[in-house]
């Protein structure tokens, strides 16, 4: 049970396929699609910090740390939109947001 | 050996719950697999030896970013069972997509790594002996990412002020202060002197 390299990215890849999967199977849910998006950044990450690991290179954590800072701030956007959209509309149907005027 | 059972548990933790992200009938139960997700990714990061970050996702994510979709979700009022209509009808699309995405990336990392991407360094898990991963990561963060750093700040506080300005509202027929008038108030707009003649008093209409 040697744990290496490939090992990681094939759970970085899973994780990333389900977040790909999930916004295709909920697509009328906003707020399974910001989760979604939110699991296919922690993939990433995962393979920030595999690599930043097995090259020895702290540099990849760094970035990691950077996608987790761009991650927080889209998330909190992002439901900040969803809340106003649903004051608006009283629904979160994504097919209905291509009504922006107004 | 024990990194191997550790690995493959977190592993499988990390696979199924956020299978179950995508897959929960009911949203609050999404945002609790997602927490289940992160979590078991802390423990992969820890066992990369990259506990900074391990910390690092366990106290925004599980602490702040799952709290918000919580919140959100709970406070939204919402027919969730109407918004998992089509589900049934791009699950076969959905599923054949994500199985080429997922064996077109297992393909490239497998050719990646006996291409010897990785070959010649020195095992993992042996950094500097002298030096912590947090240590690590300040002397490189403060020196030649500073900027970035900086950068990230900026991005946080604009969200932080998009998210505010997104929700505030002002409800209408609620008194509030309005300090520009206070300050702008002095003694002349304020109050008037009226001259009352001695025995005759004031009518109320006069003093409006």
């Amino acid at each position: 049970m040697d744990i290496g390299l490939i090992h990681y990215l094939s759970v970085a890849a899973i994780l990333f396929t389900i977040g790909v999967f999930g916004i295709f199977v909920n697509r009328k849910n906003v707020i399974i699609i910001l989760m979604s998006i939110e699991l296919i950044l922690l993939a990433v990450n995962i393979n920030f910090v595999a690599f930043s690991t097995y090259l020895n290179e702290v540099s990849g954590q760094i970035m990691a740390m950077f996608v987790l800072t761009v991650a927080a701030a889209e998330a909190a956007v992002g439901l900040a939109i969803l809340v106003t959209f649903f004051r608006n509309r009283g629904d979160i149907a994504v097919d209905d947001a291509s009504v922006m005027k107004g | 050996m024990l990194q191997g059972i550790a690995f493959y548990l977190l592993a499988a933790t990390a696979v199924v719950s956020g299978l179950l992200v995508v897959t929960a009938r009911n949203p609050v139960h999404s945002v609790l697999w997602l927490i289940l997700a992160f979590f078991s990714a802390a423990g992969l990061f820890v066992l990369l030896g990259a506990e900074f970050l391990a910390m690092l996702l366990v106290v925004v994510y599980v602490g702040a970013v799952a709290v918000l979709f919580l919140f959100v979700v709970m406070m939204l009022d919402v027919d969730f069972l109407k918004l998992r209509e089509g589900y049934a009808r791009y699950l076969p699309i959905g599923a054949v997509i994500a199985a080429v995405l997922l064996v077109e990336m297992i393909v490239v990392s497998s050719a990646v790594i006996q291409g010897g991407a990785t070959a010649g360094l020195a095992a993992p898990g042996a950094p500097d002996a002298d030096m912590s991963n947090i240590e690590a990561i300040g002397r490189v963060l403060y020196t030649d990412y500073i900027y970035f750093f900086q950068a990230a700040g900026i991005v946080l506080l604009i969200a932080m002020i998009g998210a505010i300005t997104l929700t505030l509202r002002h409800k209408p027929h609620i008194k509030r202060q309005n300090i520009t008038d206070q300050v702008n108030r002095s003694a002349a707009k304020a109050m008037e002197i009226k001259s009352v003649q001695t025995g005759q008093g004031v009518s109320p209409e006069e003093l409006l």
